[in-house]
């Protein structure tokens, strides 16, 4: 698999935002798209390299950068037919008749596409419109695939399946995809790595599990999870935290001050052990997900949200003590939002 | 792109219902209020077209009307005479050779210009975009005068250049090619600019140069822009008498079919019968170039090309 490098990549607007590599995940309007363009050679990058395996390819056509691109809207040729919108670059590459008939029919057998090819795009479902992008990003066997959002504009039911679909044949094709993606449940599924962006700044990049687990700051604990992570503003002193509504011990010392403190839904729980600390929350609003149970409500000053055990009893009004499991805490600087730990 | 599907109001109200009388009642008096429109345009080119084919005489007695009773008196006459008497072969000959290439030519050129217009980064674009578009405002009598005298300076006019074996007609091209580029122009560069951007970066990342997307993408989804500016711009070179009188002047051999209709009524009223075979022979063109461009005016040319 070819590796995808941004050096200190720069691209310079009105205000200067600075972009990022395998999957980017991050709010609308944060800069990923920039970077999927920059590395497709769509936009100029302003300073910094970028580079495909070793080779920088900052002034490098786009053409001849060996990507291949699947974008948000498809793009299709829509008064080709699917067999030329899929024949198409090869054509461009002056490539034999021959071997285009096989790489195109090769690609639609993987896709299932090989009952569409004499129709035209208009004639296609979303979904089947999704796969011939595929298709023409496929046939040309670049060394990196670029998706810049692929499957929102599917709905909920085909957006699952292509997922499933997209994980295999990355699986099969062996190449790096670099995908771009607003939904981190899709990063999270079906990243090897995430890249996560906040305001054109990357933020930071890691396996989904090092993501979920040991966020580097406040965004990205706060962007990554469902429902999100629970944020309490603390005064530590040496290695106690002390909330509006709780005490906590924390693993490690820190400085004397101001900080926020983070814990996951699920490290609020009905359970009450040795490592657990004994919380009381009053109940605000209680969801029941038939595997999940969410409780919203208050401790002290606080808004939390806790996951109790489905069958355990609680209405809203109510007052319950909870048991914070203390292993996994996180602890952010008031000032520059980074983790401590 | 919701284009496809759009249109076509399906009732879903049960029959007989007061809102299905009403829908149905709405669309009955839409297709009455067509219908009419319709009848208004056609019945001035039904009545030539009937007069043309009737004989002199009665042409100049009675109302055209009175032929679709009994008893029917039809002739090809009119036609015969037109076509031998005055010189219509070589006018209609010379109404094909005006009309070809000074469509061909602005609308060429247009295409090209309007695509760079749309699509290509250079300096002072928009400037030099709307000085273009500007020229619209500009008059065509007040073009008249330096135009022939350049013409006439570089022997562009009609004995030279048959002289020099090329076509005499060669400086109405040019000119009708300047009269018609700044609205061409326009119009495509319109209508390009509506293609998604999309399909250009898709190109580019497929290795297609400005000429392949050019002519392999732009080109054949604009069908219906270009099909709509051909029917334009020929059917304003074919009606045209002015330029070409200022221009090639009305000698028989370069005049085209306009001036010599013009001709045919020129002593008062006597060839009435002529002119109306020859003034509906006129029609018949620009009506069959309509005819065979209308379809392309298909809407949803571009639907499943971007969004599911």
């Amino acid at each position: 698999m070819a590796s995808v490098t941004y050096d200190h990549v720069v691209k310079r607007y009105t205000a200067d935002v600075t972009v990022v590599k395998d999957f980017l995940v991050g709010p609308s309007g944060c800069g990923k798209s920039t970077a999927l363009r920059m590395l497709a050679g769509l936009e100029a990058i302003t300073e910094g390299q970028i580079r495909i395996g070793d080779r920088v390819v900052n002034n490098v056509a786009a053409k001849d950068r060996d990507i291949a691109m699947v974008f948000q809207s498809y793009a299709l040729y829509p008064h080709m037919s699917v067999y030329d919108n899929m024949a198409f670059p090869l054509q461009m590459a002056h490539m034999p008749k021959t071997e285009i008939d096989k790489r195109v029919k090769n690609a639609s057998r993987i896709l299932g596409l090989d009952n569409f090819l004499k129709r035209k795009p208009r004639a296609l479902s979303g979904g089947q419109r999704q796969r011939v992008a595929l298709g023409r990003a496929i046939v040309r066997s670049p060394k990196v695939f670029l998706l810049d959002e692929p499957l929102s504009n599917l709905d909920a039911k085909l957006r699952g399946q292509t997922r499933i679909e997209l994980q295999k044949l990355h699986r099969d094709l062996e190449t790096t995809f670099i995908y771009v993606t607003h939904d981190q449940v899709e990063a999270m599924t079906m990243g090897d790595r995430i890249a996560i962006m906040n305001a054109g700044i990357l933020q930071q990049v890691g396996t989904p599990g090092d993501i979920y687990d040991h966020p580097a700051n406040l965004f990205v604990a706060g962007f990554i999870g469902s429902p999100t992570m629970n944020f309490v503003p603390v005064t530590t002193s040496d290695s106690t935290a002390k909330a509006s509504g709780f005490d906590v011990k924390l693993p490690k010392s820190v400085p004397a001050g101001k900080a926020t403190l983070g814990f996951r839904p699920e490290t609020l729980t009905d359970r009450i052990g040795d490592q657990h600390n004994a919380i009381d929350m009053s109940v605000d609003v209680v969801e029941r997900l038939g595997s999940d149970q969410f409780l919203y409500g208050q401790v002290g000053s606080d808004s939390v949200t806790a996951r109790v055990d489905p069958k355990m009893k609680v209405e809203p009004g109510d007052k319950v003590r909870l048991g914070l499991d203390t292993r996994s805490l996180h602890l952010f600087d008031a000032e520059t939002e980074l983790a401590q730990f | 792109m919701s284009v496809a599907t759009a249109g076509r109001l399906e009732s879903t109200a049960a029959a007989w219902s007061l809102p299905w009388l009403a829908q149905r009642l709405q669309r009955s008096l839409l297709h009455i209020a067509v219908i009419g429109l319709t009848l208004v345009w056609i019945i001035p080119t039904l009545g030539l077209l009937i007069s043309s084919f009737r004989p002199s005489t009665q042409i100049l007695t009675t109302g055209w009307w009175t032929a679709v009773s009994p008893p029917l008196q039809f002739t090809l006459q009119n036609y015969q005479d037109m076509l031998s008497q005055s010189n219509m072969g070589t006018a209609i000959f010379n109404s094909f050779m005006v009309s070809i290439p000074s469509t061909v030519i602005p609308v060429t050129i247009a295409a090209f210009a309007a695509y760079a217009f749309a699509w290509m980064k250079f300096p002072f674009r928009d400037w030099i975009f709307l000085a273009f578009v500007g020229l619209l405002a500009v008059p065509l009598q007040l073009t008249f005068v330096p135009v022939l005298s350049f013409f006439v300076a570089h022997g562009i006019v009609p004995d030279n250049l048959t002289s020099l074996g090329l076509p005499p007609w060669i400086g109405l091209w040019l000119a009708h090619a300047g009269y018609g580029l700044p609205f061409s122009t326009y119009l495509l560069a319109n209508f390009f600019r509506q293609l998604p951007s999309d399909l250009f970066e898709s190109a580019e990342i497929d290795g297609a140069g400005t000429l392949t997307v050019f002519f392999r993408i732009v080109l054949p989804l604009s069908v219906p822009a270009l099909a709509s500016l051909i029917i334009f711009q020929f059917l304003w070179v074919w009606n045209d008498l002015l330029v070409a009188l200022i221009y090639v002047g009305g000698s028989v051999e370069v005049a085209p079919l306009t001036v010599n209709l013009a001709n045919l009524t020129n002593s008062l009223g006597q060839g009435y019968q002529l002119l109306t075979a020859a003034a509906f022979f006129s029609m018949v063109i620009p009506l069959a170039v309509f005819l065979s461009l209308q379809r392309y005016f298909v809407r949803g040319i571009l639907a499943g090309s971007v969004k599911g």
